[in-house]
């Protein structure tokens, strides 16, 4: 029985909406989750880059290198049979005949964390070098300690500075939550991929698929503007 | 001791820098000590599960597999660099049709998912085998390789033409105006005083994009190409041995390196009249 591409598309129990929906809920939220998670670490590598002390960049550099030059579907598959496998043998140390199954949501997000994290070490890295060493100095002439020079006159600087790139970022970890359908998370293209497979209408499927994650890019790209004009503000202010 | 040392004395100097153990320098010492252990546990690991049947049986599987992912990257990134001129020339020019076209082509793949896109288009025209079989197009799209080739350069078409732009709108407009008033016709102007020095500024951006797609191209694995990322798939899937994902780690991070380490040395290269 052939039903019509509105009876598939309509959010009643013949069609597809509600399931899709969920799966964008499920994009958005890991993506969501990744953010704050990827920005901290990404921070505390830019930070360790930028330092005098040569065995603290090594460090940093040495994290960069390796998860900005691995796939990020090969960086999810070690995260999630590696992490599972790890555990595991340590389980079954502590507690013999048990198994445990890592949680995809929580691969994905360490997974999607590190490589953002690596890329947004890069974005702060250049953001620190653009802030001039005056700065600093004058913090410390006013007998602000290192911290409190950091948090009270650099950081509000880094943020607008760097903030073009970390957007950019962010539309680029939306895309990449795309991945963890592999490994069995129901996001977008996950429910989209059951849907074609149930009612062999693949093409109207993933282009709606594509269409959400357009959907989700244009009103991250007005949300980005938003907090640019925010910041903006309060640049002016002062 | 002469009083021009004695000047130099008093002047101001930067601090010295700290010696013994800060806080920083024994938090960075840590990190590389647990980097290195890292390393060495892991090369302990690949020691100890070593085993030369593995090795004989997937090796060349494994060589094979490098061959179909950097043949897929090559093949996308030409046929996408050919396509990418029209485009970003539609995107530069005056006639707002042409702009829009190219500027919602440009948005559609670089606002998707490569893998999303990838399935649309091997799944997705599987749902027009009638027609597609009508125009004797099917037997292109019924091949996983081919759907992969297709995605692959229109996604990066739309990258390149993106990169293309930029380095051209990069050269300043008194460059055009000086060939025009020596009479330059505008081929030859694009040709000989634009494309050279635009070039120079889309190096970086192109080699970043040539890693961008082989570290892309691993998603084909997932419709059963067996590049790099299918083969390691097969082999882990077959035997259950987590080296086969580390030799795929191994290979993949020393391809991207030596393409960054490449590109920086060519940069360095072409950019030498720049430096002073």
């Amino acid at each position: 029985m052939e039903s019509s591409i509105w009876t598939l598309l309509s959010w009643g129990p013949e069609g597809w909406s509600r399931s899709i929906a969920s799966g964008v809920l499920v994009t958005v939220s890991l993506a969501a989750a990744t953010l704050p998670l990827g920005l901290f670490i990404g921070f505390l590598v830019a930070v360790a880059k930028q330092s005098s002390e040569p065995t603290l960049r090594l460090a940093g550099n040495i994290y960069t290198t390796i998860f900005r030059g691995l796939p990020e579907l090969l960086t999810l598959f070690l995260v999630y049979y590696g992490a599972q496998l790890g555990i595991q043998k340590i389980v079954q140390f502590l507690n013999p005949g048990t198994n445990i199954e890592i949680n995809s949501f929580a691969a994905g997000m360490l997974a999607l964390g590190v490589v953002f994290s690596s890329y947004a070490s890069e974005v702060f890295l250049s953001a620190f070098r653009a802030i001039p060493l005056g700065q600093y100095e004058g913090g410390y002439s006013i007998g602000l300690s290192k911290r409190q020079t950091m948090r009270l006159v650099i950081l509000p600087q880094l943020i607008r500075i760097a903030l073009p790139g970390l957007s950019n970022l962010w539309l680029i970890l939306l895309k990449d939550t795309a991945l963890v359908s592999v490994i069995g998370l129901s996001d977008t293209l996950r429910q989209a991929t059951i849907a074609s497979r149930v009612t062999k209408e693949s093409f109207l499927f993933f282009g709606v698929a594509c269409l959400a994650y357009l959907v989700l890019a244009i009103v991250s790209s007005f949300g980005i503007k938003a907090i640019e004009r925010s910041v903006g503000k309060m640049e002016a202010q002062r | 001791m002469s009083t021009v040392l004695q000047d130099s004395e008093i002047v101001d100097r930067p601090p010295p820098p700290a010696r013994g153990w800060p806080r920083e320098r024994i938090v960075g010492n840590a990190l590389v000590a647990i980097w290195a252990l890292f390393g060495l546990g892991l090369l302990l690991f690949l020691i100890k599960a070593w085993d030369p049947d593995l090795f004989a049986k997937y090796a060349p599987l494994y060589l094979r597999g490098i061959g179909v992912t950097l043949s897929l990257v090559a093949l996308s990134i030409v046929i996408g660099a050919v396509l990418s001129i029209p485009i970003a020339f539609a995107r530069m020019s005056s006639n707002s049709v042409l702009n829009a076209i190219a500027y919602a082509y440009v948005y559609f793949f670089r606002g998707t998912p490569l893998l999303a896109q990838t399935f649309l288009i091997y799944y997705g025209f599987g749902s027009f085998r009638p027609q597609l079989e009508a125009i004797g197009l099917w037997s292109f799209f019924r091949e996983a390789w081919y759907c992969a080739i297709l995605a692959f350069s229109l996604n990066t078409a739309a990258y390149q033409a993106e990169i293309l732009r930029g380095a051209i709108q990069s050269v300043p407009k008194g460059q055009w105006e000086s060939a025009a008033s020596l009479g330059l016709s505008k081929f030859l102007t694009m040709r000989k005083i634009i494309m050279p020095q635009a070039l120079i500024v889309a190096l970086r951006p192109y080699g970043n994009e040539i890693i961008l797609m082989i570290k892309g191209s691993a998603i084909v694995a997932i419709i059963t190409v067996y590049d790099l990322m299918g083969e390691t798939r097969r082999a882990y899937s077959r035997t259950f041995d987590f080296q086969t994902y580390i030799w795929a780690a191994l290979i993949y991070l020393s391809m991207v390196e030596t393409l960054r380490h490449g590109v920086e040395w060519i940069e360095r290269r072409i950019t030498r009249h720049l430096k002073r």
